[in-house]
């Protein structure tokens, strides 16, 4: 190695370390913020001389975080596996079978893909208040599974197209499987890492929702995390040591996640960018 | 496995004579179940949200009027719209420019072997996984005119606070940070996964013919990035104008309308001032400027892409 490269390195490997504390400092600040006592006004750049944790039990019973938390569960979970199911079991057909109908409907739900949810937002709201579905688990569930679905169904059929061999399946068949049969036991399986891919893209972003939370879910009981924590944030502006404590409370689940499964959660939400 | 499935190939190809006569069946009831939800709760709205584009309904009333192209005609006409649209054009544009070049240098560096690079990366990506209402807020700490960050350095160099989130020329800007710095992980991850993908031996011949690390960048890196350009424009285009959570937290579309997206603009005519019909008609305007901001994207950098 030559002297400039040497160089070249150093200066590399000071530009990341710059960039990482950069990219750091809002959540220092966060931490610093919600660690200070009531009475501390220090600068949020300066550590807490006494760490104080009264602001995340004042937070926690204050915003009802153990109820969104359950509530933001329940939805992501079961939104989850209703898209893993229901998605995989329709990209199937639409994969192998290329008859008209099945283009067509494949076509279809591409191009829903390109419409912004929320622009169906006022009539949707309608729509849920006459089913009698407003503050109930379904609507958000419900909400979350058709956002998602179509993306869910493009990245099925194009795995099942690239790599399920169909043989298998045909030869399932001879034995006298039926379509279901030889979906779920042979086909499914198979899916394993799109299914992981999209397992990790619909949590990510079902936990995090909080434009369908805010509308069909008002009743406080039925709050998910980011509803609630948009509530206190509104009621408690100036208290910035109890919200600071309150979004780090409820980030904190997926960042534990995150640290722990980052490779799985990189490559799945890269699988999703590829809808464009 | 791959012996038992030779086997039946054979036992496959045999019989396939007699299974080619048969049309495949569609087995249409295995989406039914996904049609009917997709339907139910995108399609039907949406199509029933241009539907009350043309009426006055106010979003709780039984009974409205239609209106024909009233809402349409008083939409262009109204100076909110045109601020809420450059806003959205703002974010949309914004986002994505400054996502794209600092998501690309980044992925650049963390292609050379450095230490500790993988430390780097978590930090960048860490915040894609965060809601983005939640950045909203924790930036929020840092902007706030009371006990902010930002006050807190100006403070101490004993310069004036500044509320820079009340400040219709910045907060916009601000939150194009935001959006920002919450998503480059996304651009830089693409970018890297493309810059592994180029073989090496291009560089290596284009060194041996001389070419500085500027002309190499220009004429190989860059032509062979195209696809993942592609990729990244098109997303953070279609991201950058539904912004939504991050406005409602760092500035609500205040002061007053300006920095309002469309997104929230919408919410704003629906809930605060009982305007459906006319929230309707923003939407389906929204949906238009997207539909053709992003397929302009995605043709225009397709091109690009055969050309390379």
């Amino acid at each position: 190695m030559t002297y400039t490269d040497k160089k070249k390195k150093r200066l590399f490997a000071g530009l990341a370390i710059f960039i990482t504390l950069v990219h750091i400092i809002p959540f220092y600040i966060l931490i610093t913020t919600a660690l200070k006592a009531k009475g501390d006004f220090s600068s949020k750049w300066v550590f807490p001389k006494q760490i104080s944790f009264e602001n995340f039990s004042e937070a926690w019973k204050l915003t009802n975080l153990g109820n969104s938390f359950i509530n933001s569960a329940i939805i992501t979970l079961f939104s989850a596996v209703l898209l893993i199911v229901l998605g995989s079991m329709a990209a199937y057909p639409l994969a192998r079978r290329q008859t008209k109908l099945n283009k067509f409907f494949y076509f279809l739900f591409i191009a829903i893909m390109i419409i912004p949810p929320l622009t169906a937002l006022v009539p949707l709201y309608n729509l849920v208040v006459d089913f009698g579905m407003m503050n109930t688990y379904e609507v958000a569930i419900f909400n979350n599974v058709a956002a998602f679905m179509p993306l869910t169904i493009f990245l099925y059929a194009g795995f099942i197209r690239s790599t399920i061999p169909k043989e298998l399946e045909e030869a399932a068949k001879i034995d006298g499987a039926s379509t279901l049969g030889i979906f779920f036991r042979i086909v499914f399986p198979l899916l394993k890492p799109i299914t992981a891919s999209i397992l990790i893209i619909s949590c990510v972003y079902i936990w995090n929702d909080y434009q369908f939370a805010i509308f069909f879910l008002q009743d406080s009981a039925m709050h998910t995390l980011t509803v609630s924590l948009a509530n206190f944030f509104g009621a408690n502006q100036n208290k910035l040591n109890l919200v600071a404590a309150a979004a780090l409370m409820s980030m904190l689940p997926m960042t534990i996640l995150f640290l722990f499964l980052q490779k799985y959660f990189i490559k799945g939400l890269s699988a999703g960018s590829v809808k464009g | 496995m791959s012996e038992l499935v030779a086997r039946r190939k054979v036992a496959v190809a045999k019989k396939a004579p007699k299974r080619k006569e048969k049309k495949p069946s569609s087995l249409w009831w295995m989406y039914t179940p996904s049609l009917v939800i997709v339907f139910l709760f995108i399609l039907y709205p949406f199509l029933n949200g241009i539907q009350l584009s043309f009426t006055n309904w106010n979003g709780f009333s039984q009974s409205y009027d239609w209106v024909g192209i009233d809402q349409y005609k008083r939409m262009f006409t109204d100076p909110t719209t045109w601020l809420v649209v450059k806003n959205t054009l703002l974010y949309g544009m914004g986002s994505t420019i400054l996502q794209n070049i600092i998501g690309l240098l980044y992925a650049l560096l963390l292609n050379q072997s450095i230490r500790m690079k993988a430390i780097t990366r978590t930090v960048i990506y860490l915040p894609v996984i965060i809601s983005p209402l939640i950045m909203g807020y924790i930036w929020y700490f840092f902007f706030a005119y009371q006990g902010g960050a930002l006050n807190d350095v100006l403070l101490f160099l004993g310069l004036d606070k500044i509320n820079a989130l009340a400040n219709p020329e910045w907060n916009t800007w601000i939150i194009v940070f935001v959006n920002t710095y919450q998503y480059v992980g996304v651009a830089m991850i693409i970018y890297l996964a493309g810059l592994q993908s180029i073989s090496k031996d291009y560089y290596e011949a284009a060194q041996i013919d001389g070419a500085s690390s500027l002309q190499q960048f220009k004429n190989i890196t860059l032509p062979l990035l195209m696809p993942s350009i592609t990729i990244n424009m098109v997303l953070n285009i279609i991201g950058g104008l539904k912004l939504f959570d991050v406005i409602i937290a760092l500035t609500g579309g205040g002061p007053g309308n300006a920095s309002q997206s469309m997104s929230t603009f919408m919410y704003d005519l629906y809930f605060k001032r009982q305007d459906a019909g006319y929230a309707a008609t923003q939407g389906v305007f929204m949906a238009v400027i997207i539909l053709i901001l992003s397929l302009a994207a995605l043709v225009y950098f397709r091109r690009k892409e055969v050309e390379a």
